[in-house]
């Protein structure tokens, strides 16, 4: 069984409007994808038509390689938390649990261990109607991993989360990539993903506008720049300039310098006797970056709504 | 990965009633609910058969009812008429030429205390030949007769007709009739002029003993009006009517015992005083005999029948259609569907292992309830002095397994009209008003009998047929009126009726689950 979600050319619209425009991506083992855009982006969308729950109008969703509607016990291939609020009230969590558990042929056994692993044991027989957000997040999640499956997709996980919760959820979300299961996480805001995600597919108007690991849209965005503080501006300027590299002054004893790695700034300032007190490689933050991916795609929104 | 996931386990339908039972039963609003619709349909049945109490009127005192004879086949009948008869040993045959009928038929009066009695003769009216087991009321019989405007028939034990030939009788037109007896085996036969014979029909009465009553009979059922009551409905009535039949040319053959015709006024009610209430009368002179005689030989469909036990099932349908319409919009309504659609892809099998849980569990609490009901309110209305209509124990169980089917089944059309509702209270009124209203408007006095009728035809109410324990016969004039238990389509057929609806909801909401996106 691949560990995969693949979605290719999905295109959909909600009478008049692009739901989804072309939107294909591959989700990969052993990490955590985030799904990230702007409200409306297509990113629910997408996640409903991967599980079989809306129709696109061309292209394809696969889990594991096979289409959704073909699996016969699907939870066992992919776990996903669409809605958590989507419970009966007077169900309890355990009994909520142990008929998809039934489902899917899985016994009661399963449905305990799933609860422990996230902390919902003490809670397992109360109705699930009287839950706070966070216990239902969890209950959600507790339902998503009945299955034991290779592939898991959580729609907004964090949404509305105290900040514990944030916590433990991102932990939970790394140890699952950890086990070398594929785990798509959505998110509106790209902070939320910080510290979680290690690969981003960024959609906006329906299809993907970049596909690509945390680590190369961080070092993109930052560009190779270098921060430098000191105290004489003055001849550091002038000797880094005279190597080609581009120097501006961005507060008082900082210069912000490009064109030039780390470790020939440091050799030149050295070796011209400029004293510095820090060389830094600038850091852009992903939402830096993502503010300025998305940029495009909220203005196209603003236009049409 | 970290745990071990048990790959085995029941096959797909098998898992997807379970998760469906399990999702049923763990909450307990529903099971509660199904419960109390149980408890319902006993309740009201156990205290409708203990408030309805029975007595006959013996002069000063109440008395008991006296005891309703009993056709070979089981039934309740009416085995009342007069017979002239002597008693033939073996094998044998009577003929006789028939050539009058006429009578008299009460009217309702037109000055109020003065009787309005009419000539003529009410449609079953009979007279002729008949062999008996013995004048015992209910023993077994086959008949060949002229009747008042059903021409030549052939009857025995109660139920069954064949008809001869149509028409009356009269001076210029006698009817010959011949009934001959070989074994068990009696065979009819009528000729226009009693030479040229036909056969009418053979009956078979097993276990017939040697020695028979055979002779000549006559009995004129009620005559019965149904009028139009004042708020809609029906309102019927029975008023007394005799018939007198007039024979010449009676042979009998076969070893008779000597001696003169018997005369005995078979089932002959009596007055207070102990003297005959309208006896019948025969008479004899140079070989022409004069028959008169008042009511019936055929199946008695007067008395209380098994399923006025079931009245609360009406009720235990409304909680029905409650819980089966809500277990399928509460996923609706908390957007749980697609929590059960992304688990159960297939989404057609999934609604069809809801309605088969739904189904079977309303089965289950519904037999349950019928079954109590039945065998303990019948119980309470015998010892209330009622009397009710005997029934085999097959039409017994074919009445409690039937309504419990029929709960069963209207359960199922209520899940499918929720699911293609998607919305409780549109689901839970269109459910009860294809079911619950029709047979209310039919079963009481609101609308005409036809009305009533088409309604039980047409819509899914006419599964309430499975319920009927008395059959319509046609050689019984009755009000087979909805209003008085009789519905207009056959147990099954009836049933059919409602399963199809059933049927054609789920379907239409597997159709609609399918196309539209979750």
């Amino acid at each position: 069984m691949q560990a995969t979600i693949e979605v290719s050319g999905l295109r959909k619209r909600f009478g008049r409007t692009p739901a989804l425009d072309g939107m294909s991506f591959t989700v990969q083992p052993g990490q955590v994808t985030g799904f990230v855009g702007p409200n409306g982006a297509g990113k629910s969308t997408t996640m409903r038509v991967i599980l079989g729950l809306d129709a696109a109008e061309e292209g394809y969703a696969l889990v594991g390689g096979r289409p959704y509607a073909s699996l016969r016990t699907p939870l066992r291939h992919i776990g996903a938390l669409l809605d958590a609020a989507a419970l009966q009230p007077s169900r309890s969590a355990r009994n909520h649990l142990l008929w998809l558990a039934h489902s899917q042929g899985l016994g009661v056994r399963r449905v305990d261990e799933v609860l422990e692993q996230v902390g919902l044991t003490s809670a397992a027989r109360r109705k699930a109607g009287g839950f706070s957000l966070g216990m239902r997040q969890r209950l959600g999640i507790a339902a998503a991993l009945l299955g034991d499956p290779p592939v898991l997709m959580l729609d907004e996980p964090v949404n509305g989360l105290d900040p514990e919760g944030i916590v433990w959820i991102r932990g939970f979300l790394r140890s699952l990539a950890a086990e070398g299961r594929a785990v798509l996480v959505s998110s509106h805001l790209m902070s939320e993903l910080q510290d979680a995600a290690d690969h981003l597919v960024v959609v906006g108007r329906g299809r993907v506008i970049t596909d690509t690991s945390v680590a190369d849209l961080i070092a993109a965005t930052s560009n190779g720049r270098v921060t430098l503080r000191t105290t004489a501006g003055e001849p550091a300027m002038s000797a880094l300039a005279h190597a080609g590299a581009i120097v501006t002054v961005t507060g008082r004893d900082t210069l912000l310098v490009s064109g030039l790695p780390g470790e020939r700034v440091v050799a030149l300032l050295n070796a011209n006797a400029v004293p510095f007190s820090e060389v830094s490689a600038h850091r852009a933050t992903l939402e830096e970056a993502y503010l300025e991916l998305t940029r495009d795609a909220v203005e196209f929104r603003g236009e049409t709504r | 990965m970290t745990t071990t996931v048990n790959r085995s386990g029941p096959g797909g339908p098998a898992r997807l009633l379970r998760a469906e039972w399990t999702k049923f039963r763990t909450v307990r609003a529903w099971v509660v609910a199904m419960t109390a619709g149980s408890l319902v349909i006993v309740l009201l049945g156990l205290s409708s058969a203990s408030g309805s109490h029975a007595s006959c009127d013996g002069g000063p005192t109440e008395a008991v009812c006296p005891a309703v004879p009993v056709g070979p086949g089981g039934e309740a009948v009416e085995d009342k008429f007069y017979f002239v008869h002597r008693t033939l040993a073996g094998d044998g045959s009577i003929t006789v030429r028939a050539t009058s009928m006429t009578g008299q038929i009460r009217k309702p009066d037109v000055t109020p205390g003065v009787r309005n009695v009419v000539s003529g003769l009410v449609p079953w009216a009979k007279a002729g030949v008949m062999v008996k087991q013995s004048t015992r009321q209910g023993s077994a019989y086959a008949a060949l007769m002229v009747t008042g405007a059903h021409g030549v028939r052939m009857q025995h034990d109660f139920t069954h007709d064949v008809a001869g030939r149509p028409g009356g009788v009269s001076e210029d037109s006698p009817r010959w009739l011949r009934l001959t007896r070989s074994g068990d085996t009696l065979t009819g036969y009528e000729s226009t002029d009693g030479t040229d014979w036909a056969e009418v029909g053979t009956a078979r009465l097993s276990g017939l003993p040697a020695r028979v009553e055979i002779g000549l009979f006559a009995a004129s059922p009620g005559d019965l009006t149904v009028t139009r009551g004042d708020l809609g409905g029906s309102v019927s009535a029975v008023r007394f009517t005799e018939a007198t039949a007039v024979f010449d040319r009676v042979d009998l053959e076969g070893e008779t015992s000597g001696g003169a015709w018997r005369n005995d006024d078979i089932g002959v009610t009596e007055a207070p005083d102990g003297s005959p209430h309208h006896p019948g009368r025969a008479s004899e002179s140079g070989g022409t005999f004069s028959v008169t005689g008042v009511g019936d030989i055929a199946p008695s469909i007067e008395g209380q029948t098994v399923e006025r036990t079931l009245t609360g099932v009406l009720t235990g349908l409304i909680v029905v259609i409650v819980v089966a319409v809500t277990s399928v919009t509460a996923e609706y309504r908390r957007g749980l569907i697609r929590t059960t659609l992304i688990a159960v892809p297939r989404r057609g099998r999934m609604l069809v292992a809801k309605a088969l849980t739904i189904g079977t569990v309303t089965f289950a609490a519904g037999l349950v309830a019928t079954a109590i009901t039945l065998t303990f309110g019948t119980r309470i209305l015998r010892a209330n002095g009622n009397y009710i209509l005997p029934v085999s124990w097959l039409t017994e169980v074919r009445v409690v397994v039937g309504t419990a089917a029929l709960l069963a089944v209207a359960a199922v059309l209520a899940l499918a009209l929720g699911a293609l509702f998607r919305r409780s209270v549109g689901g839970v009124i269109t459910a009860i008003v294809l079911t619950v209203v029709p047979h209310v408007l039919a079963t009481t006095s609101v609308l005409p009998d036809t009305a009533a009728r088409w309604l039980l035809r047409l819509t899914p109410a006419a599964g309430f047929a499975i319920q009927q324990s008395i059959p319509e016969y046609a050689h019984v004039l009755g009000h087979y009126a909805p209003i008085a238990g009789f519905y207009p389509l056959a147990p099954w057929a009836g049933f059919a009726v409602l399963a199809g609806y059933a049927a054609l909801a789920l379907g239409l909401a597997v159709v609609r689950l399918r196309r539209r996106d979750a």
